[in-house]
């Protein structure tokens, strides 16, 4: 079955630390500009959102890459790019409704998440369980059931107040 | 690579900046963060300077290990001359600021000179700019770093700064950065203030290249498993740092209006669980937060529910804050400590030395040493929760004569109140204690008295002493990676082995502070936390650099002479009730009323603590007075100090 990287913001600490790993697993190096993942925080009001590539199928980085460099992985179903053939023009990166692609100044290519071949280290490292890799099917059950219980809660406390 | 961050000298006066490598033998020798902090102080202040003058440097850093793949690096460490203790300054704090510095190229800023109108110092990919900052002057903590954000347009900036008590110079003034990571002791924000300095903003995109990444990437979860698998930062990660007021308050270790008692009453009214829920209802069932790459998550997020700054977000409140405005001041009101919290968090000012200041304050209110023509009519007795925090906004602001007063710090301000005020001024070398009582656990008391930045307990408390350990889990802990064959006791009121412990726990904390990594992450509450024998996979692995277990000994242990170093050369002498290693006569004159059987009647034995003190410089090598004999300095490659090499 196809695992899809899902997120629970609500669950974030904001410590940001699978975006050190990432960028340890991928470059060698520890920078967050490099990482694949990355936490978007309103320090003001204590909220942390991870943001990652969701895979489209639709993908316009694939669609508007003009030398056909982005393609779909055909085993664990990622969206990834051909280093051999990026030409570096940042399409993808502008049009990217995520801000999902990245740029690496370094190699002076683009660079995405590619599910670390199926072992995503931001998943492993991640105490919180705020990013999870779960079969694409699991998705939609979890959040029905989460959405259920908040509901029946609400429900309940409504009845009561009545 | 962690080793190729800079050092900057940053003079405000001639607004010149001069930028260096740090040569790879002073790395061997004093690692980095607080101990290479500990050599450019020793070396660049001049001997007797004035703390608020324009020689004192302020050196701001991260650690050897910040920004690598090490868990929970991200501790920034600021040392100058204290203008509070006349003596070392020094603090600590975390947040996302020191992996930042390290990204945009520096591991050391020495900031010198003083800037004639206000700035801030712009720091990005391997430059820095001076710029104006009178548009922030007058600005709170968390404003400031925002507009800073808004004025260079970068959301992802992380700035040090300081809030309006910096500005004002309170001598126990902190430093910020986020919403409520303050380097808080020896008033280092005051010393930013002195040299009109209001911000430190950076940001960077720079690669720190790993020396073995997959191996860095395997140990660093290996490292993370063993830290959050302790039970301790479990629960750390639950109810933060407060999870430990409840058992400290029933054994009576809880520092209670102005050090009379040793337990509150009514504590659980304040309890981390109330706190909790109120957490709970205002952000929600997740409502924790952590430092850059932290699994323990410690600090708890709330809104405040009620009164004047209902709705208001800040973190915490630490153990300090219950103890600053709860236990101290004898005040009972959650809304108290959260509002109390978050006015200190803006104003950017000690929690701890304001709610000693206060609390002694009230007593010398309730003993008639103060009167309300001092006060100007706030009736500052114990329990007036109105009141404690009407002289926080006083102190901060320095408005009103008490105001003034104790914004300079308890000495200056106990001869200002004269009579036998400073009697009551519970300190060590000049600054007040933390809210805990160490009336009946001696190595808690020896650790506050010879800390080396005034009474501190991050400094060498052996805190797992209060744990009761096996004799052969003791040895085990404290006998390596230098062998010990001496006295050891489990129990927490002996005096007995508690100065080698303190001597252990000074260089295991001194370490730390060097590599950058947080106190949760080493043998500090949690006995089976990582020390010596772990850290040197994790600095290979990440940097490249080969020490043994004992070069980190090693290492620690020269860079504490350096700060013992300091102070002597800036006055302190062993039984100087001012600028020395001694308590107040509290300790030794007046028992504990409260408390666990064991505890209660236990007060500090002169004789005995004296021998501790012995024992403690012999352990070091330093003699009666504690001064380092030559043959230490020689021991430990100091006989040539100061050497300026950076």
């Amino acid at each position: 079955m196809e695992k899809f990287l899902t997120v629970d913001a609500d669950k974030c600490t904001g410590c940001r630390l699978c975006e050190q790993v990432c960028s340890v697993m991928h470059e060698g190096v520890s920078n967050p500009a490099k990482s694949r993942i990355q936490v978007v925080k309103w320090e003001q009001e204590g909220v942390y959102i991870p943001v990652i590539c969701k895979q489209c199928e639709d993908a316009p980085c694939m669609n508007v890459c003009p030398v056909r460099a982005i393609s779909r992985d055909p085993d664990f179903g990622f969206m990834k790019v051909d280093q051999e053939v990026c030409i570096g023009c940042r399409s993808c990166v502008g049009i990217c409704p995520f801000g999902a692609m990245g740029y690496n100044p370094t190699t002076r290519q683009v660079f995405k998440c590619d599910l670390c071949g199926g072992d995503p280290q931001c998943v492993r490292f991640c105490e919180v369980n705020a990013v999870e890799f779960v079969p694409v099917d699991r998705v939609s059950t979890q959040k029905k059931r989460r959405g259920a219980a908040r509901q029946s809660a609400a429900e309940r406390q409504a009845t009561a107040l009545g | 690579m962690a080793l190729d961050r800079k050092i900057a000298y940053i003079n405000l006066s001639t607004r010149e900046v001069e930028i260096k490598p740090i040569p790879l033998e002073m790395r061997k020798k004093f690692i980095g963060g607080r101990g290479m902090d500990a050599y450019l102080l020793y070396n660049h202040a001049p001997e007797g300077c004035d703390p608020l003058g324009p020689e004192n440097p302020l050196i701001v850093s991260g650690g050897l290990l910040t920004a690598t793949c090490a868990s929970a690096t991200a501790r920034t460490h600021v040392m100058a001359k204290s203008p509070l203790t006349n003596l070392l300054g020094s603090c600590n704090m975390g947040g996302f600021f020191a992996p930042e510095l390290a990204w945009s190229g520096f591991h050391h800023l020495v900031i010198t000179g003083k800037s004639d109108k206000p700035v801030y110092l712009w720091v990005h990919n391997g430059e820095i700019e001076i710029r104006d900052a009178e548009y922030l002057w007058g600005k709170n903590s968390t404003d400031t770093q925002w507009a800073i954000r808004d004025e260079l347009d970068d959301q992802e900036i992380k700035s040090m700064v300081i809030g309006q008590a910096g500005e004002n110079q309170v001598t126990y003034a902190c430093v910020m950065t986020g919403i409520k990571n303050a380097g808080g002791r020896t008033g280092m924000g005051c010393v930013m203030g002195s040299k009109n300095l209001k911000a430190v903003a950076v940001r960077g995109t720079m690669d720190v290249k790993i020396a073995h990444p997959m191996d860095a990437l395997e140990h660093n979860k290996k490292f993370i498993d063993q830290i959050t698998s302790a039970k301790v930062n479990q629960i750390q990660g639950a109810l933060g740092t407060p999870f430990i007021w409840g058992a400290t308050n029933c054994w009576g270790g809880v520092r209670t209006r102005n050090f009379q008692y040793n337990q509150m009453e009514y504590a659980d009214e304040i309890e981390p669980e109330a706190i909790d829920d109120i957490a709970t209802e205002t952000i929600g069932p997740h409502h924790m937060t952590g430092c850059f790459g932290c699994q323990v998550h410690c600090r708890a997020q709330y809104k405040i529910q009620s009164g004047l700054y209902a709705g208001k977000y800040d973190e915490g409140p630490e153990y300090t804050s219950l103890g600053a405005f709860g236990a101290e001041p004898d005040c009972k009101s959650a809304e108290t400590v959260l509002t109390g919290n978050h006015l200190v968090n803006q104003y950017g000012v000690d929690n701890l030395e304001i709610g000693s200041m206060i609390a002694w304050a009230m007593e010398l209110y309730e003993l008639g040493i103060l009167t309300q023509k001092e006060t100007e009519g706030i009736d500052l007795r114990f329990g007036n929760d109105e009141a404690l925090l009407q002289m926080v906004h006083n102190i901060c602001t320095r408005t009103g004569w008490l105001g003034n007063v104790l914004a300079d710090g308890g000495i200056p301000a106990a001869e200002k109140i004269g009579k036998n005020a400073f009697d009551y001024l519970i300190q060590v070398k000049g600054m007040n204690n933390l809210h805990s009582d160490e009336r009946a656990t001696p190595g808690l008391a020896l650790n506050i008295a010879t800390a080396s930045r005034g009474s501190d307990h991050l400094r060498s408390r052996p805190a797992i002493d209060l744990y009761h350990l096996p004799e052969p889990v003791l040895r085990k802990i404290y006998g390596s990676p230098v062998p010990y064959d001496g006295p050891l006791s489990s129990e927490h009121t002996e005096y007995i082995g508690k100065s080698w412990q303190v001597f252990w726990q000074e260089n295991v904390y001194m370490a730390v502070d060097c590599l950058g990594i947080c106190k949760y992450h080493t043998v500090f509450l949690g006995a089976t936390l990582p020390n010596f024998e772990d850290w040197p996979k994790v600095i290979y692995y990440n940097t490249g650099l080969e020490f043994t277990p004992k070069e980190i000994w090693d290492a620690a242990e020269r860079c504490n002479n350096l700060e013992r170093l300091f102070n002597l050369r800036e006055g302190l002498t062993r039984n100087d009730p001012k600028k020395g290693d001694t308590l107040n006569h509290r300790y030794f004159d007046e028992p504990c009323r409260r408390g666990a059987p064991d505890v209660i009647g236990k007060k500090i034995d002169r004789d005995k603590f004296n021998v501790m003190i012995d024992e403690f410089y012999d352990h070091h090598g330093w003699d009666k007075e504690g001064v380092p004999t030559s043959e230490t300095l020689q021991r430990l490659g100091l006989e040539n100090e100061p050497t300026r090499l950076l």
